[in-house]
């Protein structure tokens, strides 16, 4: 008996295994190296470029391509890594359509870009598959830093430390290191385990040591950070979910969209994942649209995204928005989640349609129901866990200059950390810049 | 369609577009399939000597530098004359005359600078039905340092005795094709005309290697590690063959003599530039050989609509750019243009900016809006910013009229007038 998308419940295998398979590999293909060489040599090379000024991370982007022209991807990658040392896998899930891609001249022009995240990949897989690490550290200083989270910030505080010559250890709740690009990307941008062979290339630095199973609260203390170490930077993310508030978010099927992603993304086989006839994520960001495309992925049959306000105000790109619909995904704008409930063995989720006014958002009164199997929460993450003492801002530890918490020998960075967009690549450049802040207080000590 | 049949030299063939003595042209097989496309004549492949033909290389023949996409933009190649034997080639040039009769077939040749050897090739290609023959006085590689090739080409003396050789022993009409390896081209078109060629042709390839290998440093192409120089030919090196077919169209001592044009014709615009420097047909390879035979049909719909467009003929196209083509002296150093920027068509890539402001007159400045506006007082209008742009039309150069002073010199813009009255020319003061 095999499964189709039309068997009631929630079952696994309602494709082929190979379908399955086939649609959780690589979402674009890596270009080739011809195919590298045609795109770089769409690169006007700008003058003070556009694409650097909106990188987050500052990569000299005309340079690296003006490198891959000239057929030295290998310098290509020291130039991107040296300001990104995770600029692999932002080549693979940094939003480009709304950062360097969207500034290109090209894009502008022609609506047409270069294209920056494939070039990107292109050279830093070509450095990367041949098991090179391309730093070496400075001579040790003597100074131990713990960071917490090993995360995209943690991982790039980490590898600038250990460059500059100090002792680093990570600790981290998880069993693997890599926090949201382990546990919280889309498969398909992120196949053939990429965030573990990134973690481990990273290491190659030399002089981190990675403790998993460690929290804050769990098997450690703020305090005793403190105490052992010359410097701190907490980089732990956001682990809360927010929480629906309403009637029936109890039922077993409502589950956050983050749970089921890295449960998806941990699988090795992905056919063996239960999944809804009906899904309903609800929600407005790229975690909204991972679930729901990665639902559809799996076999579902009907998947609606529905969010309480106007499509102008999803925080998924123009991009992410298209990558649903085109996978099958529903998207239903200007509807708030009422109440969720029981029906028989599914769930019936009930909205109410908004209007965004003036006055903020109102509910029309009229209201509609979505049949749902599952339903993925996907409203956004709460910082949790944060240790007495830190001034907090907007929910988040509150940092001023590059990452300064209000404790001093304290640093932060990445998603728990005030301002900043919660992306990978914002993450990376708090924790260098951190690191580098960092580096210099623990200098000027001597 | 505008009537592009050509009449060059007395022969005729349906448009002016003939295949250059090449690798194309080596043999029946590609030469009917040339003419099955379109071609309007060919020049075969030149012919040696009676005897054991030449041997070439069992290597690479061809090295080349590309653009993007792997456009080709340069070929070079170390290939000889024909390796066939004579009697094959003569055979194979009776054949396809035969057949295609209302198209022009020349014939290559080359064989040792003495007058025996010129009237024994000329009377045994007399009975193949060929329209003519083509004096290979361009080749510089391999045949050069036997003596044949550029090595005639380079003296003028030779150009004019063998020319005078083959126009006593032959009734053929008789294009003397040159090498641009020499410091003028002129002293080997006059010696062509005084010995009594009907035409020139121009440019044969130059002297080039195409680049070293940098793990064996072996120059390009490379034969057992070891590289020769090559000819170099393809769209890179039409610059220099404009340049030499316009010298020949304008002097005094040449003007008149007809030319066949040669050198990186690759579209029909480029062969409209060359009929318009005075060439009276074109003769294209490099094009052919990246492209295959089929590109001949862009040619001829290219230059038929232009000349439609034009209403004009395709002999009123020919020469039309030659009163044109001056001595720098006889620029007017009073026409002074000012590069302007279409701020609609910019989209901010601020190369004109880097140029400009690293390489040249500091006359762009840049906003912090990424707004790129022209420094009137500084701009030399030296079109630097105008060749790099990437937008065509973006940057162009605005003539100042008559009366307006130039906010960079001050002066007052008035008529012609050019460096030989000049004050600064001390040839001009001395004459006073």
């Amino acid at each position: 008996m095999s499964n189709s998308p039309l068997t009631p419940g929630v079952v696994p295998g309602r494709l082929p295994a190979e379908a399955i398979a086939g649609n959780f590999s690589d979402h674009e293909a890596p270009l080739d190296a011809h195919e590298a060489r045609v795109a770089a040599d769409r690169c006007y090379f700008c003058h003070d470029a556009p694409c650097m000024t909106a990188c987050p991370t500052s990569i000299d982007i005309p340079l690296f391509i003006r490198q891959i022209a000239t057929g030295t991807p290998d310098a290509a990658a020291r130039t991107i890594l040296s300001q990104n040392i995770l600029g692999g896998m932002c080549a693979r899930v940094c939003p480009t359509e709304t950062l360097c891609e969207e500034v290109c001249v090209r894009e502008v022009a022609e609506g047409k870009p270069v294209e920056i995240g494939r070039l990107q990949r292109f050279a830093t897989d070509t450095l990367m598959a041949k098991g090179v690490h391309p730093f070496a550290r400075a001579a040790a200083t003597g100074r131990k830093v713990a960071v917490v989270g090993a995360g995209p910030a943690g991982l790039a505080a980490a590898h600038r430390l250990a460059m500059k010559g100090h002792d680093v250890v990570i600790f981290d709740a998880r069993p693997k290191a890599g926090g949201l690009n382990e546990y919280g990307i889309a498969q398909y941008k992120s196949t053939n385990d990429f965030a573990q062979a990134e973690v481990e290339w990273l290491l190659k630095i030399g002089g981190i040591t990675v403790r998993t199973g460690v929290a804050l609260g769990k098997g450690v203390t703020l305090a005793e950070l403190q105490k052992d170490f010359d410097a701190v930077f907490l980089g732990m993310g956001l682990a809360g979910v927010n929480a629906l508030r309403a009637p029936g978010e109890e039922l077993s099927g409502v589950r956050p969209a983050v749970d089921f992603i890295a449960e998806l993304r941990q699988a090795k086989d992905k056919s063996v994942l239960p999944i809804g006839r009906d899904v309903v994520v609800i929600g407005g960001g790229m975690t909204a649209v991972d679930a729901a495309v990665q639902s559809k992925l799996l076999g579902a049959q009907n998947v609606t995204i529905v969010y309480r306000r106007g499509q102008e105000k999803m925080s998924a790109s123009g991009y992410e928005q298209e990558h649903a619909t085109s996978a099958g995904v529903r998207i239903i704008t200007n509807a708030a989640p009422v109440a969720v409930h029981q029906a028989g063995a599914a769930m019936e989720v009930e909205f109410a349609y908004t209007v965004d006014g003036p006055d903020g958002m109102t509910s029309t009164g009229e209201t509609f129901r979505l049949r749902a199997d599952q339903v993925f929460k996907a409203i956004g993450q709460t910082l949790s866990g944060a240790p007495e003492g830190l001034a907090l801002a907007g929910g988040k530890i509150a940092v001023t200059g590059a990452g300064r918490t209000s404790v001093p020998g304290v640093w932060a960075g990445g998603d728990c950390a005030a301002g900043g967009e919660d992306l990978t690549v914002t993450a990376v450049a708090e924790g260098r810049d951190a690191a580098e802040d960092i580096h210099a207080a623990l200098m000027a000590k001597q | 369609m505008a009537d592009l049949t050509s009449n060059f030299i007395g022969i005729k063939s349906p448009n002016p577009f003939w295949l250059a003595s090449a690798p194309p042209t080596d043999k029946e097989y590609n030469v009917r399939r040339a003419f099955d496309a379109g071609w309007g004549g060919v020049v075969w492949k030149t012919l040696g000597s009676e005897g054991p033909p030449i041997v070439n290389v069992s290597g690479p023949r061809y090295g080349a530098i590309w653009g993007a996409d792997r456009r080709l933009l340069g070929l070079n190649n170390i290939e000889l004359i024909t390796d066939r034997p004579l009697s094959v080639n003569l055979e194979e040039i009776r054949r396809v005359k035969k057949d295609y009769p209302d198209r022009a077939l020349v014939i290559s040749l080359m064989v040792p600078c003495d007058e025996e050897s010129w009237k024994d090739i000329l009377m045994r290609i007399e009975d193949t039905g060929a329209d003519g023959v083509e004096l290979n006085f361009g080749c510089p590689h391999g045949m050069a340092e036997r003596g044949m090739g550029s090595a005639v080409g380079q003296v003028p003396e030779y150009i004019e005795m063998v020319t005078a050789w083959v126009k006593h022993y032959s009734k053929m009409p008789c294009i003397v094709k040159l090498t641009p390896n020499v410091t003028s081209i002129l002293p080997p078109a006059m010696a062509a005309k005084r010995g009594g060629a009907d035409a020139v042709s121009l440019i044969n390839t130059i002297k080039s290697v195409t680049n070293v290998d940098l793990d064996s440093f072996s120059p390009f192409p490379m034969i057992d590690g070891k590289g020769s120089h090559g000819g170099y030919c393809g769209p890179a090196v039409k610059p220099i063959a404009l340049n030499m077919v316009g010298e020949i169209a304008r002097h005094a001592e040449t003007r008149g003599l007809p030319i066949s044009g040669i050198g990186g014709v690759t579209t029909w615009r480029d062969a409209a530039e060359f009929l318009a420097m005075g060439a009276g047909n074109v003769q294209v390879c490099t094009a052919a050989m990246t492209y295959g035979f089929k590109i001949v049909q862009e040619m001829i719909s290219g230059l038929s609509q232009y000349l439609d467009e034009k209403g004009m003929r395709l002999y009123q196209l020919v020469g039309r750019a030659v009163p044109n083509f001056v001595e720098w002296q006889d620029l007017n150093l009073n026409y002074v243009t000012k590069a302007q920027i279409d701020q609609d068509a910019c989209i901010k890539c601020g190369r004109c900016y880097a140029a400009c402001e690293d390489t040249s007159h500091q006359a762009i400045a840049m906003s912090p809006e990424r707004i790129f506006t022209v420094k009137d007082d500084e701009c030399v209008a030296c079109n630097l910013c105008v060749n790099v742009c990437p937008v065509e039309n973006c940057i162009t150069m605005v003539e100042m009229p008559k009366g307006a002073t130039d906010p960079r010199t001050g002066r007052v813009v008035s008529d012609y007038a050019n460096w030989t009255t000049h004050p600064n020319n001390p040839s001009a003061q001395a004459a006073e």
